[in-house]
């Protein structure tokens, strides 16, 4: 948490107009570009050229069986364990990924790559739209987590790889783990899906809902065409992002780190600039956030993610999902999360069994409510570790070079 | 895989229970073990009989013990969970001296039935002598080394005897193929001997049952 005034990050922050970012359309990471066979999408409409914005950590093996594909939640992007080029932080997840680590780069071959509708690379409402020379703005199709997932599996053929050792996710990550295990059964060896659920509840999208209009009240969206007109939404997404970021922590959390500790200061000032901590660690939250995402994209993603119903899309039926299923799951919640609990989890778990699927199930105990599975939790590194430790043996897949 | 397998060492259990089981068990199967534990069946019958094993386990912490040690559980309870699974998705569903710890035994074990090919079910005789002295002597509820608690305090809600047990497979129309006792030191009881002996001298009972 920092300890930097936020009133002040966020009153400059919105005075200074954001630089459209070449990270959009040229990414630091490894790009690939598809020109000839057009992306069908679930609304019917097609997109093409489009490209996606990869990262890979370690090394394919010569018979191209150990690759992971890692895949990330709402705002996240590929650089799960390299400096992100726009932050200049850390890669998000590099608790879980790295050489000895969980899932260990000396042994497996890492893919991650930044969602279609994203902006670090990978097409989105930001891109340039060909047909204009414009970003495309609200022209963008609107994508779901299957048209996300059929944009990796491009991705994934393009480097050759036939079956991935295993996809991992969490949250909408998660989603798209459940996806890919749906819609390739062939190609997944083993899926982790970690803190997400088989369906949006309706609790969930009234919460990308209070975003959505928060971005979409801001005078400066402009109808989505903010680029165009030198703006960016800075106000309605800082608030997207400050209600979004409650949902992602849990009450207990929120008391142990904040309580009603004042923000730099001894007493109440009676006026409504951030008194408490918890508003100005929001604000805080709100303001960082703008500078590293865009505005539609945020639209466009949340949106994919209130279309997820693997239930629906199978006949109503989650068991239909997986129907055949040779893939070995492992589902993981954390007790304190109640934007995914775990009764949602067990949805997941229930339907697996229902097709005799092969499924271990763990829930963790963690105070620290959906962002858990991004944190120190060592219960989870204990389960990824030993689940995928036993799936490669199965795999045959060797143990880690000098393990 | 099998090759590696085949070249492992014999069965290595202290407990006659699980080695028991690990003989019934047909080498490559599907095994389902409900009230898995600590998960010592489940590697045993992995390692030794190269099976596909599943378990279901009430105790959180058990459960993220067993998967961080590469076996395929989850956390559930055979009261509730079972009824998910589909019919005969198993060669075999394992009760594992877990029967006795259920809240309704007789529908459990009809789901057993009805997800297993066969069912191996071992549970602690309430039925052995000590037990039946202890009561008869003391006037107390017993308690043993394989049920060392009091009663107010004991996860076993529905103890019952081998006769007990024998009776209730007769009740489902579950066929017992195999039905095997321990005695207190570990040894198995001849099955010439009549059921009688076995419930009194029985300390532990393991059943391989089938329904058709």
């Amino acid at each position: 948490m920092s300890r930097e005034s936020p009133d002040v990050v966020m009153e400059q922050s919105l005075d200074r107009p954001l630089a459209r970012s070449s990270e959009i359309d040229q990414p630091s990471s490894e790009v690939v570009r598809f020109t000839d066979q057009p992306l069908v999408l679930d609304c019917g409409q097609s997109l093409s050229p489009f490209q996606v914005a990869y990262c890979t950590y370690g090394t394919l093996n010569a018979d191209r069986s150990n690759a992971i594909l890692v895949c990330h939640a709402l705002t996240g992007d590929q650089y799960v364990a390299s400096r992100n080029p726009v932050t200049g932080k850390p890669g998000w997840w590099e608790i879980m990924i790295g050489p000895g680590k969980p899932i260990d780069t000396d042994r497996f071959f890492v893919i991650s790559a930044n969602i279609l509708g994203g902006c670090l690379g990978s097409t989105g409402p930001a891109s340039l739209n060909p047909a204009t020379g414009k970003p495309y703005g609200l022209d963008f199709p609107v994508i779901t987590i299957g048209d996300m997932v059929k944009a990796q599996a491009r991705l994934i053929d393009h480097l050759g790889i036939e079956q991935l050792f295993s996809v991992v996710g969490g949250s909408m990550g998660g989603m798209q783990v459940l996806e890919w295990a749906a819609r390739y059964k062939h190609r997944v060896f083993t899926a982790i899906p970690i803190a997400t659920a088989p369906w949006h509840s309706a609790q969930n999208i009234a919460f990308h809902e209070v975003g959505r209009q928060a971005v979409m009240a801001d005078p400066d969206w402009v109808a989505g065409r903010y680029v165009d007109e030198g703006k960016v939404p800075r106000r309605g997404l800082a608030v997207a992002r400050m209600a979004a970021h409650i949902t992602y922590l849990s009450e207990e959390a929120l008391e142990r780190k904040f309580g009603r500790s004042l923000q730099n200061r001894v007493a109440k000032t009676f006026s409504f600039s951030a008194d408490f901590q918890v508003e100005s660690y929001l604000r805080h939250q709100g303001s960082t956030f703008v500078d590293r995402f865009d505005a539609n994209s945020y639209l466009y993603i949340t949106r994919a993610m209130d279309y997820f119903d693997l239930s629906a899309d199978n006949g109503g039926k989650l068991a239909n999902a997986f129907y055949g299923t040779r893939t070995r799951f492992c589902v993981v919640s954390f007790t304190s999360d109640w934007l995914y609990p775990t009764r949602e989890s067990r949805e997941i778990v229930q339907a697996l069994n229902a097709v005799a699927a092969n499924v271990s199930f763990v829930e963790i105990e963690s105070d620290k409510g959906h962002d858990a599975f991004l944190l120190d939790e060592p219960e989870l590194f204990a389960t990824v570790r030993g689940f995928l430790g036993a799936a490669a043996r199965k795999r045959g897949l060797p143990p880690a070079a000098g393990a | 895989m099998l090759a590696r397998d085949e070249t492992m060492a014999p069965v290595r259990t202290s407990r006659v229970d699980h080695a028991l089981i690990a003989k019934m068990v047909a080498r490559g199967a599907r095994v389902l073990d409900v009230g898995c534990g600590d998960g010592a069946l489940l590697q045993l019958l992995t390692e030794t009989k190269d099976v596909d094993g599943r378990g279901i386990e009430v105790t959180r912490e058990r459960v993220n013990a067993c998967v961080a040690r590469g076996l395929s559980v989850i956390q559930g309870d055979a009261d509730r969970d079972l009824d998910k699974y589909p019919d005969k998705a198993f060669d075999y569903a394992i009760l594992s001296l877990t029967i006795q710890a259920t809240r309704r035994p007789k529908p459990v074990l009809e789901n057993l039935l009805r997800i297993g090919r066969h069912a191996i079910v071992s549970f602690p005789n309430f039925g052995h002598w000590w037990i039946r002295s202890q009561l008869l002597v003391t006037g107390r509820m017993p308690t043993t080394a394989n049920l060392p608690e009091p009663w107010y305090d004991s996860p076993d809600a529905h103890l019952c005897t081998i006769r007990d047990f024998v009776d209730l497979c007769g009740t489902i129309d579950a066929r017992v193929e195999q039905k095997v006792a321990f005695n207190a030191s570990g040894k198995q009881l001849g099955s010439w001997q009549p059921l009688f002996v076995h419930n009194m001298l029985g300390e532990k009972a393991v059943f391989l049952l089938t329904r058709d």
